[in-house]
């Protein structure tokens, strides 16, 4: 059973996804157990991963017992492990949560809800597991496919706002295909860890630095990072609320892992660092991004909307400890994928939860809230903080992190932008609070009046969960360090 | 120096987080069970902390680790002398304002007081966190903890001016703590460790200039919150929430917390011995000194009492500083035990202030004339702490600007004694006519009859003048503030 466990995280969604459709016709209603099965399996099956790639370091899997390079290989270490844990835990917990608010939002289209989603963990998973380029591009394709018609099915605008990111996204996805095609080209191979053994005598020829490049190009497409992040806000605004909450935790966290993974196994760390200047770049676009990203924030009124470009300011911090590329800069950007899946997880599903409740996401309609889900409220509260970076909250340590990263490579001016940031998010979430907590009454109202309308408990457990993910993260961030991340940084940096 | 592995810092911590628990799920509907909590907590966390306090008087600290954050540093409780004086001061004070509070809100059929009993117990876990944290990061977390949980209780009457008393305060400390964040990532780049060490840690780590640059950016970001001019602006605008949370704010926890974390800077990060080898604690001495003389000042001109009061406490706290800065063994010891002694006798005057709003519905100094007729113990209380924060005996305040004055003198600074007797003559200044309005004017349209507040916000008042008192004569009275100085003292200049 271990022995399998990477490939059954992959399998057993894409085969439910068909379940899923089948008795979807015959009754409705069989979607959502047969989705939580499928999820809960890939997380036991991640999990177990996780615990074997900790005791006995890393798994290699041939698909067919094809031998690579000829057949394709699931290569799990530390880094893609431990990705694999976070994303399938929220995938499974958006899940649970999913029920009722597809129910309300989506009445018509639960089966093709639940396929679609199903297909998009598919896709995830096999991202993450994978140690072969070209399998990684079809694992692509089937994620973003799913995000494009899931994102489609939303309110007004979503059918625009999702072509858009077709367009996009399959520029990004060719980009890594032509990336794909080019180093295949020079050297023959698809497989990650041969390639990397390969390339270093091939650091001269353009063909793989225009391959590099163009990874780069694509991957900063489908990470949506400044200035290619065009698409998100409209994508993930309109997109139905589960679907938001699906996505803006774990497709941008995963181009970024893909994105490591490029940078630091399949090339080596020194080629992306000193011999192509990627990280300075990288670092640079990405410290606009945190504090692009935290303006326009500032100037929404839907909350959804905020949190999109929220996300892509997050997407900022990730890329400023890439960018640093010293091992504590990356330790910090490796924590903080892990710690804004919570974050951002929460978030969304809070305002999935207000959307249930009250239909709106203006943040100036937000009155009484806090009488009528107090529990609601309050978690969103420390997901907000948690952005903001209130220890011990996790996304304190991971911004703890990137400024040490920082100060060893002498660069303050990122420090100052990391500063800086929290004090904009600081301002975005106490400007929601106060909307929420502080407004007086109406006169003549008293707040006694107002009932409590708390989301269903199939919204709130998954909150829960999450909110206890944020907590214990932050808490047992240097255990967490300690067992996983450090092994997953490179030993050359 | 001795260590004892104890749980019971811990333990003292857990008791202001599981009442803050308990109180929300006790609720508006209960609320003599949620009352009850608040009490039991206070006095459960009093208690846990004086048992500790005989190994400290001992000359040990107690220690324990929760977790591990990064090498070197650990999520991890020390208490020394020092921090045990803060935690005492504000876990015994939380005791008298818990009682207070309850007489005060329930008076005023004031709302959320739910809201406002859990954001109160969540301050004080705050303040006492950072009393006993170990290291820079643990204080930095319990420090972030204490100005979240007294944004909502500035803001409590959500009026628009409330409001904007949150925001502004939110703003001055979030931006103090971004400073005080970047002054701790390069301390830890310097040095490679953030634990305190009585005397000082990062002597000899990184360039003269650097550690310059280290110590302003410290001193501005904990600064905001002790209320250092020029960044001293969100204080008296906070004075707008109810007054028991401004006794909080000024005598208990959050103002106390920031010039506990400054003194944790001068005298366990940088010590004595760099900071005058540096030359910097010359410039902080001035640049508070400023502060000590316009913040009374600006007091005198103030008629809004609460409002004089907080330019009062903006003079204390300075005057605190000054003490560190000094770096002489006096000064040092004074500093330290204006810390408890100002905190008594400072919130005797806030919940005197309150208890004149409860009755009379005044805010005003001019509209007082003649009120001590009708609530005479609560101006005999004002009284008390008025003469204390001039510095007169009986009160104990005589003695810690006693110390302070003498510390002048041993530092050679005879320019700072002067600035600590011309601010004890401004305190003099404002604070008497209050007093003698008070009892010697005719009240006008008032009837003097003995009208006094609530007996639950009246005994707190009384317990804390006694107490101002009886730190006069017997300094070591109870809690034994003045030991704990002297040892914690003798730890900073006796290593140095």
């Amino acid at each position: 059973m271990s022995l399998h466990s990477p490939v059954l995280a992959v399998v057993i969604p894409l085969i439910c996804a068909f379940l899923a459709l089948l008795f979807g016709w015959w009754r409705k209603n069989l979607c959502y157990p047969i989705t939580l099965v499928a999820l809960s399996s890939s997380f036991l099956a991640s999990l177990n991963t996780l615990h074997t790639v900790i005791t006995t370091g890393t798994i290699r899997y041939h698909l067919g017992n094809w031998n690579p390079p000829w057949g394709i290989e699931y290569v799990v270490d530390h880094l893609n492990a431990l990705v694999l844990g976070i994303i399938s835990c929220i995938i499974l917990v958006v899940g649970v949560y999913s029920k009722r608010s597809v129910e309300q939002e989506l009445p018509e289209k639960i089966v093709f809800f639940y396929t679609l989603y199903l297909l998009l963990a598919t896709g995830l998973f096999g991202i993450v597991v994978t140690g072969d380029m070209f399998n990684l591009y079809v694992f692509l394709e089937i994620a973003s496919l799913a995000g494009y018609a899931l994102i489609a099915i939303g309110e007004d605008g979503a059918p625009l706002a999702s072509f858009r990111y077709v367009i996009m996204g399959t520029i990004g996805a060719c980009f890594y295909l032509l990336g794909v095609g080019y180093l295949y080209i020079a050297t023959g191979s698809l497989n990650m860890a041969d390639l990397s053994q390969m390339l270093p005598e091939l650091y001269d020829s353009r063909v793989v630095l225009v391959a590099f490049t163009f990874f780069m190009v694509g991957l900063a497409l489908k990470m949506a990072l400044f200035p290619l992040h065009t698409w998100l806000p409209d994508a993930y605004t309109h997109a139905p609320s589960t679907v938001s909450a699906l996505l803006a935790p774990t497709m941008t966290k995963v181009g970024a892992y893909v994105m490591i993974r490029i940078m630091f196994t399949v090339f080596k760390p020194d080629f992306s660092i000193s011999l192509f200047p990627i990280t300075s770049i990288l670092g640079w676009l990405a410290a606009a991004a945190i504090l692009f990203g935290s303006i326009m924030a500032l100037a929404q009124v839907d909350l959804k909307r905020m949190l999109c470009f929220v996300v892509v300011a997050e997407i900022g911090y990730i890329g400023i400890g890439v960018g640093i590329a010293n091992r504590t800069a990356l330790i910090g950007a490796i924590l903080h994928i892990v710690n804004d899946v919570f974050m951002m997880a929460c978030l969304f599903l809070a305002v999935g939860a207000i959307v249930y409740k009250i239909g709106t996401r203006n943040i100036y309609r937000f009155r009484y809230l806090h009488r009528k889900m107090p529990l609601m409220m309050a978690l969103f509260v420390a997901g907000g903080l948690s952005v903001v970076g209130i220890p011990p909250l996790c996304g304190f340590f991971s911004k703890w992190y990137l400024i040490l990263g920082a100060f060893k490579a002498d660069k303050w001016i990122f420090v100052a932008v990391i500063l800086v940031s929290s004090l904009l998010n600081a301002i975005l979430f106490f400007r929601v609070i106060e909307n929420v907590y502080l407004e007086p009454p109406e006169a003549g109202r008293s707040l006694e009046e107002i009932p409590t309308d708390e989301a269903p408990l199939s919204m709130l457990l998954p909150m829960f969960v999450v909110v206890a993910g944020i907590i214990l993260l932050g808490v047992f961030s240097g255990r967490i360090i300690d067992v996983v991340i450090q092994f997953a940084i490179p030993p050359s940096i | 120096m001795e260590v004892v592995y104890s749980i019971s810092p811990l333990l003292a911590m857990l008791a202001s987080l599981m009442g803050a628990i308990l109180i929300l799920f006790a609720g508006e509907r209960n609320r003599n069970l949620r009352e009850f909590w608040t009490i039991l907590a206070s006095v459960v966390k009093f208690s846990i902390l004086s048992s500790m306090a005989p190994l400290i008087l001992a000359g040990k600290t107690i220690e324990y680790t929760i977790v591990n954050i990064c090498p070197g540093v650990y999520l991890q409780f020390r208490v020394d002398a020092f921090g045990m004086i803060f935690a005492l001061l504000a876990s015994g004070l939380w005791i008298a304002v818990s009682i207070y509070s309850i007489g005060y809100m329930r008076d005023l059929k004031e709302h959320a007081q739910t809201r406002y009993f859990f954001c109160f117990a969540m301050a004080i876990f705050g303040a006492v966190g950072a009393a006993l944290s170990a290291n820079l990061l643990t204080l930095y977390m319990f420090y972030e903890i204490l100005t979240i949980s007294t944004f909502p209780l500035v803001a409590h009457k959500e009026t628009p001016d409330a409001i904007k008393a949150g925001r502004k305060y939110l703003a001055y400390l979030l931006t103090g703590a971004a400073f005080v964040l970047f002054s701790i990532g390069l301390t830890y780049y310097l040095t490679g460790s953030l634990d305190f060490v009585a005397g000082g840690f990062v002597g000899g780590h990184g360039s003269r200039n650097l550690l310059r640059l280290l110590f302003i950016t410290f001193m501005i970001g904990f600064g905001s919150k002790a209320a250092v001019m020029p960044i001293h602006e969100w204080l008296p605008s906070a004075m707008i929430a109810p007054t028991p949370v401004s006794g909080l704010l000024h005598a208990v926890a959050v103002v106390k917390a920031g010039v506990f974390c400054c003194l944790r800077v001068i005298l366990y990060v940088f010590g004595p011995n760099l900071l005058s080898d540096l030359g910097i604690w010359l410039i902080l001495a001035y640049f508070v000194s400023f502060t000590v003389i316009m913040a009374n000042l600006i007091a005198l001109t103030q008629d809004n009492l609460k409002r004089r009061l907080a330019f009062s406490t903006i003079n204390n706290l300075s005057i605190i500083i000054l003490g560190a800065a000094l770096l002489s063994s006096n000064a040092i010891k004074g500093s330290m035990i204006h810390i408890p002694f100002h905190g008594f006798m400072k919130i005797t005057l806030f919940l005197c202030a309150g208890s004149i709003y409860v009755k009379t519905h005044k805010e005003l100094i001019s509209e007082m004339d003649g009120i001590g007729r009708l609530m005479p113990f609560t101006m005999g209380s004002f009284t008390i702490g008025a003469l204390g924060l001039t510095g007169i005996p009986p009160v104990c305040g005589f003695i810690s600007k006693w110390y302070l004055c003498l510390g002048a003198i041993e530092a050679k600074q005879l320019i700072f004694l002067s600035v600590f007797l011309i601010s004890a003559l401004l305190d003099a200044a404002y604070f008497f006519p209050i007093v003698y309005g008070s009892f010697f004017k005719k009240p006008n349209g008032m009837n003097p009859r003995f009208n006094e507040a609530p007996l639950l916000v009246v005994v707190p008042i009384v317990v804390t003048a006694i107490f101002s008192i009886i730190f006069f004569v017997f300094p070591n009275a109870f809690l034994s503030f003045f030991k704990m100085a002297t040892i914690a003292t003798h730890d900073i200049l006796g290593r140095g």
